[in-house]
C-alpha cells in the first residue's frame, strides 16, 4: 500500500499559507469587480477555487467483492460540491466552500466505553490497518436524491476487532468533530452538537458497513468527511457520519441527532424504505444527481437494493415502526 | 409621477421580472442547473413566488408613506401576476418532475402531506386572484367585494410561508427571513388601522 506522505512533496510545491489566503482576497476581489460581466457559472468557479482547498492524496487500493456492480459513478464534481454538512452551512455547496477550515493533521480517534482498555488510534495508523478497498455504493439521501460513489476504505468490523469490545457492548456511537470553527448561519440551523450517529453491534459489524478514508482513489476532500467517516449505503445518508474524533461502545441506544431533533421523522434505525415515508415528502422516488431534470426521477429501492445482503439484520422486525 | 413616466418604467419592470425566468431557461439549456437541476428549478421558482408575493403586499405599506408614492399601485397587480406565474411553475415542478403527472399520487399527497395542502391551497388564492385581476372583474364584482376577495393575497403569502416551513428540517430554520418581512407587512397595515382609527375619533371629537 503506497500512501504518499506530505514530505514527499517537494516544499517548492507547497504554497505558503500567506499566499493561499491572499489568493482567497484576491479572488474575492476580482470576483466582485467582474462580477457584472461574468456568467452565474464562472464566477460560481472563480469565487471558489476548490482545488486550492483540497489537497489529495492518492491512495492505492485493492478491489472488493463487497462493490456495487452495473452503476456508473456520480462525477467527482458533484460529488464534492453537492453535500449536506451542517457544521459548514445548510446550502448544498457550502460545505465546498467552508470545510477547507477544518484541521484534518494531526487527527486521532479516541475508543472508549465498553471495551477492554481504552485506545487512541492515530489518523496513519487507522490507514494502514488494513488494505484498502474501493467500495462502489450507491447512496441514498434522505432528501430523496442519490448518487453513486467509490469510497475507498476497509469493514469497520475489522477496526472494531482491534478495539476489543467487551459482550457487554451493544451499541457503536460515532461522534463526529465538535469545533465548529465558527456557527455558518446562527438563527439558520439550530442542531445539537456534536453530531452523533449509532449502530446495533450486528449492523456495525456487518461486511457493508465502510471505515471510509477516500473516493475516487484519494483521501477525502474536507466536504465529504475527512479525515475518517462511517458509509452506510442501505441506509439514508445521515447515518454515515463524517470527520469521526469518538467511537463509543454502548450498552443502550445512543443518542443520535437527527432522531434527537424530531423522533417522529428520524428513527434509530433509518434503513431506505420506499413504502415507509415519516419526513414530509414520499421516499418512493429519487433524483439522480447528475441526470437532466426530465429524467432525473428513479425508484427507489427498500434498503437501497442491499436487501440480499442486510434484510437479514431486521428479521422478525416491523420495518413501519421500527423507521 | 405621469402616465407617460409609468408606461416607460411598466416596460422596464415586466422583463426584469422575468430574468430568474430567463435565467432558468438558459441555465437549463447550458446544462448549468448544477448537481440536482429538479430541485434547483422547484427552489427558485418557489422563492420567486414568495418573493413576489412579498413585494405585491409591500407596496400598500410604501404608498402609505408619502402622498408622492401612490403611483406604486400601479404595478401591484403586474407583480402579483408575476407571483401566479412563478407559483404556477414551481406547481408544474410538482406535478411533472416529482408526480410524472399520477393523479392518485397527486390527489394522495394533497390528503396526506400538510406542506402539500397548504402548498396547494396558496396557489389557489393565486388562481382566484389571477383570474380576478382585470378591470371587468372589479366591476363585475363591485369594489367592495373584490377588495374582500382579494384579501386572499395575505392568505396566499400566509400559506407559503407556512409550506415553507413544514417542508424544512426540524432544527433548520431557513424559513426566518421570508417570515420576519412577511411579519412586517402585516404588522405595517396592523399600525396604519390603528393611527387611521385614532386620527378619525380625533376629527370626531374635534366636530
Amino acid at each position: 500500500m503506497l500512501i504518499r506522505k506530505p514530505s514527499e512533496i517537494p516544499p517548492s510545491q507547497i504554497t505558503s499559507k500567506s499566499d493561499y489566503m491572499n489568493r482567497r482576497k484576491f479572488m474575492a476581489g476580482a470576483a466582485a469587480l467582474g462580477a457584472a460581466a461574468l456568467t452565474a457559472d464562472r464566477l460560481k468557479n472563480i469565487a471558489a477555487p476548490r482545488e486550492a482547498v483540497h489537497a489529495a492524496t492518492k491512495l492505492t487500493t485493492v478491489p472488493s467483492k463487497y462493490s456495487t456492480t452495473g452503476v456508473t459513478p456520480t462525477t467527482f464534481e458533484d460529488i464534492t460540491t453537492y453535500n449536506n454538512f451542517y457544521e459548514f452551512g445548510t446550502g448544498k455547496s457550502d460545505p465546498s466552500h467552508n470545510a477547507w477550515r477544518l484541521k484534518t493533521n494531526p487527527w486521532t480517534v479516541k475508543v472508549d466505553g465498553e471495551v477492554k482498555s481504552k485506545k487512541e488510534f492515530d489518523i496513519d495508523a487507522l490507514m494502514k490497518m488494513h488494505p484498502l478497498e474501493e467500495r462502489i455504493y450507491r447512496h441514498r439521501c434522505v432528501e430523496a436524491w442519490s448518487m453513486v460513489i467509490p469510497w475507498v476504505g476497509y469493514s469497520l468490523s475489522e477496526f472494531i476487532k482491534q478495539c476489543e469490545p467487551l459482550s457487554s457492548a451493544k451499541y457503536v456511537q460515532f461522534l463526529s468533530f465538535d469545533d465548529p470553527k465558527e456557527e455558518p448561519e446562527i438563527f439558520s440551523v439550530n442542531l445539537d452538537w456534536p453530531y452523533s450517529e449509532g449502530l446495533r453491534m450486528d449492523e456495525a459489524m456487518h461486511p457493508l458497513t465502510l471505515l471510509t478514508f477516500g473516493l475516487y482513489g484519494q483521501t477525502l476532500p474536507n466536504q465529504d468527511g475527512a479525515p475518517v467517516r462511517i458509509v452506510l449505503p442501505w441506509k439514508y445518508g445521515y447515518k454515515s457520519a463524517k470527520s469521526l474524533v469518538h467511537i463509543r461502545f454502548v450498552k443502550s441506544q445512543p443518542r443520535t441527532t437527527w432522531n434527537e431533533a424530531s423522533p417522529q421523522m428520524y428513527g434509530f434505525y433509518s434503513n431506505v424504505n420506499p413504502d415507509v415515508d415519516t419526513v414530509p415528502w414520499s421516499q418512493k422516488y429519487e433524483r439522480v444527481i447528475g441526470a437532466p431534470f426530465w429524467k432525473a426521477r428513479q425508484a427507489t429501492l427498500l434498503f437501497n437494493g442491499y436487501g440480499d445482503q442486510v434484510a437479514d439484520l431486521y428479521k422478525g422486525m416491523n420495518l413501519r415502526t421500527n423507521y | 409621477m405621469s402616465n407617460r413616466a409609468i408606461v416607460i418604467l411598466k416596460f422596464i419592470v415586466f422583463p426584469a421580472c422575468l430574468i430568474p425566468f430567463g435565467m432558468l431557461v438558459y441555465r437549463g439549456f447550458t446544462d448549468t442547473l448544477g448537481p440536482d437541476p429538479v430541485a434547483t428549478i422547484t427552489h427558485t421558482t418557489g422563492f420567486w413566488t414568495l418573493y413576489f408575493l412579498l413585494i405585491s403586499l409591500a407596496i400598500t405599506p410604501i404608498r402609505r408613506l408619502s402622498g408622492k408614492l401612490v403611483w406604486l399601485i400601479r404595478f401591484r397587480r403586474m407583480l402579483g401576476l408575476f407571483a401566479f406565474f412563478y407559483g404556477t411553475l414551481h406547481l408544474t415542478t410538482w406535478v411533472w418532475l416529482y408526480s410524472n403527472f399520477d393523479v392518485h399520487a397527486m390527489l394522495h399527497d394533497i390528503a396526506k402531506r400538510p406542506f402539500i395542502t397548504v402548498g396547494v391551497t396558496g396557489w389557489t388564492c393565486l388562481l382566484l386572484l389571477a383570474a380576478t385581476s382585470t378591470g371587468w372583474s372589479i366591476r363585475r364584482l363591485g369594489g367592495r367585494r373584490w377588495t374582500t376577495l382579494h384579501r386572499l393575497a395575505y392568505v396566499a403569502a400566509i400559506a407559503g410561508v407556512i409550506h415553507y416551513w413544514w417542508l424544512v428540517k426540524p432544527g433548520v430554520h431557513t424559513p426566518w427571513k421570508v417570515t420576519a418581512v412577511l411579519a412586517v407587512l402585516l404588522l405595517a397595515r396592523v399600525a396604519w388601522q390603528v393611527k387611521e382609527s385614532a386620527r378619525k375619533r380625533k376629527v370626531a371629537v374635534a366636530a
